[in-house]
């Protein structure tokens, strides 16, 4: 029975954890409504783990997601699969001295990656210090400034997003592993296996990840419709997200949407295994430091100051 | 199963037979249970922004609860250790009812978790063979799998024993002799592993000390056997029940070394914490002297200090554990003391001052406080029930048919 209900993957044989879902299903459609039962709502709600799906079963699952953001959204959603390329460990540098603090950035990542508007969710948060004070302890910085103009005499500015840390915490403590490292180093969420229960933001030392409180809201002619699975793809109420780097972008060997839009060319981002690459002379070129180094975090994100 | 069925409805007819008190007390506990499950309703439909929960503060009101009751639940160990290890008479006879306990608790643990989880639904994705549960790696995956061996354990070990009793016959203690023992370590080890939990995360440093998971078992041990004192007293009046005085005296000694115990740790926290006076000093002078002007938690802080060390004095001194007025006065209090220090005053101090130095005030919304008024009613009422079923089995009142026909 339970192949029949997969849908897929006929010619294979009967997994035990495909069993026991097909059990489950056996057992929770007497619980559910006839009207309700139909193969689209138990496909969702079966869906496998993003890992663990099969070439055939990750392009149902694409077909169906891009059915159902068409049928929510009234758009036609692209949303690709593109894996890390090989060779390629990313990496990202932002030059202190160079940063105004005028957030154009917080708002073309929001565009880009389709956050919610409503409630309003940010993935890039910029951070104010007053000069000549504290700076390591970042009590004494200020998020929410409302300058007439930026810069402002007197204040420099530190943006902090996902740090894409080589030993991530939050993905250490998942207890479902929704989140994970893919090999060009990005940290994604698969927000059809995330559980909601925010471990990994009392993990996370960069408060780098954002809870969907409640279901996103965007209009339909701000979405961006060209996406990736684990990227920029709308989310769902109840599931945590994240900076992932543009994943829809830079598989695609373009820049994050942050990087292209800073007017003052603060934001530098290339691959760290190539020795020609931007990022690398930065690293080696400049003082650069990483944010809480002391929590051997190993972020590929490098704060530098270029005089 | 002719037996089984009678023996079912037998139960049954048990469970629903009581005077007017032991109605309005279930009229009472439906309210609450009725009201909490409508605000849950709401919340799965809207979403957890009904809560105070924000990114800054990503836990409150449900996971502070939770770690109050994984302590409730593990201090049934301090009545079982005198009971089977010391063969101490006088609570060997009632540490089925701290068992039932601590079923109660799991069970209200559990339903916490479900209420602060964003997908409910999804759970089956942290299911060992179904899902991909991530472990050893994520202390979450540890304490799925401790809370429910423990509760299996405790059903196990309780359900044996009433199943014997109610046919009348005696409990082999060779049986139960080894789920004993083991539940001991694992009392300990489901409340080690919900500190480790918190323990184990470098970015919040008011989590991230190893005095974390001691001072967690120390204060269980307060809390949970204080809550047992009372119980334990509203059993003997509303059953036929005797519950030996010395036995209640006996976990009143306990419980003041326990308290003893938990406040020189404290203690030493404080200690270490203001004389050091690091950047990471915050989230504690938040909890007790407020920071850049808030101060939401301080007066609670104060009070629960202030409870558990009137409630060490009292249960301290051997003339005053044995008054059942000033007994039950420092019962009341170490479990008020523990609440605060163990449920808002332990998980509200990792977020504030936040990983990114924001200082956003935590305050339940209403949401919050009915659905927990909710589940904490359900408990009680599971409780009442287990009770009520377990009480006549116990004093002989409740015997269930072995075979068809044979009385």
């Amino acid at each position: 029975m339970p192949k029949e209900i997969k849908g897929h993957n006929l010619s294979k044989s009967i997994s035990r954890r495909g069993f026991l879902k097909g059990a489950a299903l056996g057992l929770a459609s007497t619980a559910i409504p006839l009207g309700q039962a139909d193969a689209s709502f138990w496909e969702a709600y079966l869906q496998k783990h993003f890992r663990e799906m099969n070439e055939d079963e990750l392009r149902a699952v694409i077909k169906r997601l891009e059915k159902e953001y068409a049928e929510e959204y009234d758009v036609n959603f692209n949303i690709k699969t593109t894996k890390a390329m090989p060779g390629t460990l990313f990496g990202y540098g932002l030059d202190l001295s160079r940063c105004i603090g005028c957030r154009r950035c917080v708002y073309a990542c929001v565009r880009e990656n389709n956050q919610s508007r409503d409630p309003q969710i940010h993935w890039i948060t910029v951070l104010r210090f007053k000069k000549g004070e504290k700076w390591i302890d970042l009590e004494e910085s200020e998020k929410y400034y409302y300058p007439e103009a930026v810069p402002e005499e007197g204040y420099f500015y530190m943006p902090v997003q996902c740090q894409q840390c080589e030993n991530p915490p939050c993905v250490r403590v998942c207890p479902t592993q929704a989140t994970w490292k893919e090999p060009d180093g990005i940290v994604v969420i698969d927000y059809n296996w995330c559980i909601g229960c925010r471990y990994c933001m009392a993990s996370c030392p960069y408060g780098a990840r954002r809870f969907n409180l409640a279901k996103p809201r965007i209009r339909k002619e701000e979405l961006n419709p060209e996406s990736h699975y684990l990227g920029n793809r709308p989310r769902y109420a109840g599931v945590v997200e994240k900076c992932i780097f543009c994943v829809q972008r830079t598989r695609a060997g373009r820049y994050p949407a942050c990087v292209e839009i800073c007017p003052v060319g603060a934001r530098k981002f290339g691959n760290l295994l190539d020795p020609k690459s931007e990022i690398r002379y930065c690293i080696e070129n400049k003082r650069v430091f990483r944010l809480k180094e002391d929590l051997n975090t190993y972020p590929k994100f490098y704060y530098f100051f270029a005089t | 199963m002719y037996a089984l069925v009678r023996n079912f409805f037998t139960a049954l007819k048990h469970i629903a037979k009581g005077d007017k008190w032991y109605y309005s007390w279930l009229a009472f506990l439906s309210f609450f249970i009725v009201v909490g499950v409508i605000s849950y309703i709401r919340q799965l439909h809207t979403g957890l922004i009904l809560t105070a929960m924000r990114d800054q503060v990503s836990w409150g009101f449900y996971i502070s609860n939770f770690t109050f009751l994984v302590g409730v639940a593990a201090a049934a160990v301090l009545l079982v250790v005198p009971a089977y290890v010391y063969n101490f008479k006088p609570i060997k006879e009632i540490v089925l009812f701290g068992e039932l306990l601590a079923v109660t608790a799991i069970t209200m643990c559990i339903l916490f978790i479900m209420v602060d989880m964003g997908r409910p639904e999804r759970v089956w994705h942290l299911m060992p063979l179904v899902g991909t549960m991530n472990f050893p790696s994520s202390l979450l995956a540890w304490d799925v799998v401790v809370l429910n061996g423990y509760l299996a354990i405790n059903f196990l070990i309780s359900f044996y024993v009433l199943y014997k009793m109610s046919h009348s016959k005696e409990y082999s203690i060779q049986v139960i002799k080894p789920l004993i023992l083991i539940s001991i370590p694992w009392a300990i080890s489901i409340h080690t592993v919900t500190a480790f939990l918190y323990n184990g995360l470098s970015a919040r440093p008011f989590w991230n000390a190893s005095i974390l998971a001691p001072r967690f078992i120390a204060s269980a041990l307060c809390s949970g056997p204080a809550l047992m004192i009372i119980i334990f007293q509203i059993v003997r009046k509303v059953s036929k029940i005797e519950i030996d005085n010395r036995a209640l005296f006996k976990i009143a000694e306990l419980i003041a070394y326990a308290i003893g115990l938990n406040l020189f740790l404290f203690g030493a926290e404080f200690f270490k914490e203001f004389y050091s006076g690091s950047i990471h000093l915050a989230p504690m002078e938040y909890l007790y002297f407020g920071l850049h002007g808030k101060t939401t938690l301080v007066p609670w802080m104060w009070a629960a200090l202030l409870f558990n060390i009137t409630a060490f004095l009292i249960f301290l001194s051997p003339k005053a554990r044995e008054n059942f007025l000033t007994l039950n006065l420092a019962c009341v209090l170490v479990i008020v003391g523990v609440y605060i220090e163990k449920g808002m005053g332990l998980v509200i101090p990792g977020f504030v001052p936040g990983v990114l130095g924001e200082i956003y005030e935590y305050s339940p919304t209403w949401t919050e406080k009915s659905i927990t008024l909710g589940v904490w009613a359900a408990g009680a009422m599971l409780y009442t029930l287990l009770l009520k079923f377990a009480v006549p089995i116990y004093t002989g009142e409740l015997r269930f048919l072995s075979k068809p026909g044979k009385e």
